[in-house]
C-alpha cells in the first residue's frame, strides 16, 4: 500500500506536553525537532527528552522523524547517534547543500546501526533543502542515497537566502518548489512541502495546499494541529475521483481482453498515463481511507 | 561521579517537571516532591527520580522536583540531563533498555 505523508506534524524537541500526545490528532508523520525548536542551551535535555520519548511512547501508525543539527554544529553527531538508538524511524537532515552532505550524515547513521545492532539501512532518510545551493544541486541530493524517503522544501531559510520574502501567492517558491518536486520524482521518492505559518488563515492554507499539490507535492510540514485536517481534505481523493478512477480502469481491463491497447470512456481516449492517474488516485483514496469517510471528502 | 555545580532541567510547563540537583552532605539520595497528584502518585514519582539518579551513577544529592503531570519516561530524561549538567559530564548510554 502506498505509505501515505500527506502530512508532518513538527513537534518541538524540548516539550514534553507536546510530545505525550502528538500522535492522536491523525498526521501522517510526526517529526521531532531538535534544532530551530531547540535554544542551544536546551539541546542536551532535548536530545535526551526525545530517545526516552521514542523509546517509551507508542505513537501509532505516525512515521517518526527526528529533525537533527547539522554535523558542522556541535551536536549533530550526538543527535544522530540518539535517534538512532532510539529507533527513529527517518532521521531529517536540515539545510543540506550537497550530495556530500548526505553522505557524511549516512556515515554517522551507519556508524550508530553498527554500534546498536540495528540492520544497517533501516533507518531512513530526509533532506531538508533550504537554501539556494540546496535547490540548485537537489537531483543530487535526492539520488545520493538509497535511505532517502523524500526531500523537504524549508522556504523560511530558503526566502532569507534568496533575500526575499514569503508572500500569500508564494511566487517566491515557484522555483523551488518545481526544482524539488521534478529532482523527487526522477529519483522515485517523496516530496514534502514546506509550512504555512499563520495557523488562523485556513483558506489560505487550503488554497497553498491545493496548488503544491497540482505541482505534484505528496504532502505538507503543519505547525498546529488544526491544519492537518484541510491538508488531509485536500490530498484525499474525492468521491467523484474515486468512481471515475474506477470506470477508467473497469474500461481498460475490458479493452485488454479485447486485445486492444486504446479505448474511449465519455468520448474521451484512455491511454497509459490516464491509467496511472487512475491507479494513482484509487491508491491514495484505500491509503487514506476515503471510501470510507465519503462524509468527510 | 560527583556533583561539581548545582544544576537543573525541565521547566513548569505542563507535562514537565522541573528537576533542581544540589550535593547532599550525607551519603544519600534525598528526593523533595512537590506535585498536584503527590496523594496519588507521589510514590511511583519519587521512586522513578531516586532509580534515575541512581542509574546514572550517582550515590549522593538532593533533588528538589516540580511536577507538573510528566510522564514516567520525561522524569528520567530530566533527571538524566540534570545529572549530566551537575557533573559536567556529556556522555550518555545510548542503546540501554529505558
Amino acid at each position: 500500500m502506498t505509505k501515505l505523508r500527506r502530512s508532518m506534524l513538527f513537534v518541538p524537541g524540548n516539550n514534553p506536553g507536546m510530545m505525550s500526545d502528538a500522535h492522536i490528532y491523525g498526521s501522517d508523520a510526526l517529526m521531532f525537532d531538535l534544532e530551530d525548536s531547540v535554544t542551544l542551551r536546551e539541546k542536551d535535555a532535548a536530545r535526551l527528552l526525545v530517545y526516552h520519548a521514542l523509546r517509551t511512547i507508542h505513537y501509532g501508525d505516525c512515521e517518526r522523524v527526528v529533525r537533527v543539527n547539522p554535523l558542522n554544529t556541535p551536536y549533530g553527531k550526538a543527535d544522530i547517534e540518539a535517534m538512532v538508538a532510539a529507533g527513529a524511524e527517518v532521521i531529517r537532515l536540515p539545510k543540506t547543500e550537497t550530495a556530500q552532505d548526505i553522505f557524511d550524515t549516512e556515515a554517522e547513521i551507519e556508524r550508530a546501526e553498527r554500534k546498536f545492532g540495528i540492520p544497517v539501512g533501516q533507518t531512513r532518510m530526509m533532506a531538508a533543502i533550504e537554501g539556494a545551493l540546496g535547490v540548485v544541486n537537489a537531483y543530487a541530493i535526492a539520488t545520493a542515497s538509497p535511505r532517502l524517503i523524500a526531500i523537504a522544501l524549508g522556504a523560511e531559510d530558503y526566502c532569507a537566502n534568496l533575500k526575499t520574502t514569503r508572500s500569500l501567492d508564494g511566487s517566491e517558491l515557484f522555483y523551488a518548489r518545481g526544482a524539488i518536486i521534478v529532482a523527487a520524482r526522477a529519483a522515485g521518492i517523496d516530496a514534502i512541502d514546506t509550512v504555512f505559518s499563520d495557523v488562523n488563515n485556513e483558506d489560505q492554507l487550503i488554497r497553498e495546499t491545493q496548488a503544491i499539490k497540482q505541482l505534484g507535492f505528496d504532502g505538507k510540514s503543519v505547525i498546529n494541529p488544526r491544519q492537518i485536517k484541510p491538508v488531509h481534505r485536500v490530498f484525499t481523493p474525492k468521491q467523484q475521483e474515486i468512481v471515475k478512477a474506477n470506470r477508467i480502469l473497469a474500461a481498460s481491463r475490458e479493452a485488454a481482453e479485447r486485445g486492444s491497447g486504446v479505448v474511449a470512456l465519455d468520448g474521451k481516449m484512455i491511454d497509459r498515463p490516464v491509467v496511472l492517474r487512475a491507479e494513482r488516485t484509487l491508491e491514495m483514496a484505500y491509503a487514506s481511507r476515503a471510501v470510507f469517510e465519503e462524509d468527510e471528502t | 561521579m560527583k556533583i561539581t555545580a548545582p544544576a537543573s532541567a525541565g521547566t513548569m510547563e505542563s507535562g514537565d517537571i522541573l528537576i533542581e540537583i544540589e550535593p547532599c552532605e550525607q551519603r544519600e539520595v534525598e528526593v523533595v516532591l512537590k506535585s498536584s497528584v503527590a496523594n496519588e502518585f507521589g510514590k511511583q514519582i519519587v521512586s522513578t527520580i531516586r532509580s534515575a539518579v541512581e542509574e546514572f551513577g550517582l550515590e549522593s544529592a538532593v533533588i528538589n522536583a516540580v511536577d507538573k503531570g510528566a510522564l514516567d519516561c520525561t522524569i528520567r530524561a530530566r533527571v538524566f540531563a540534570a545529572c549530566q549538567r551537575a557533573t559536567g559530564t556529556s556522555e550518555f548510554d545510548w542503546g540501554k533498555r529505558v
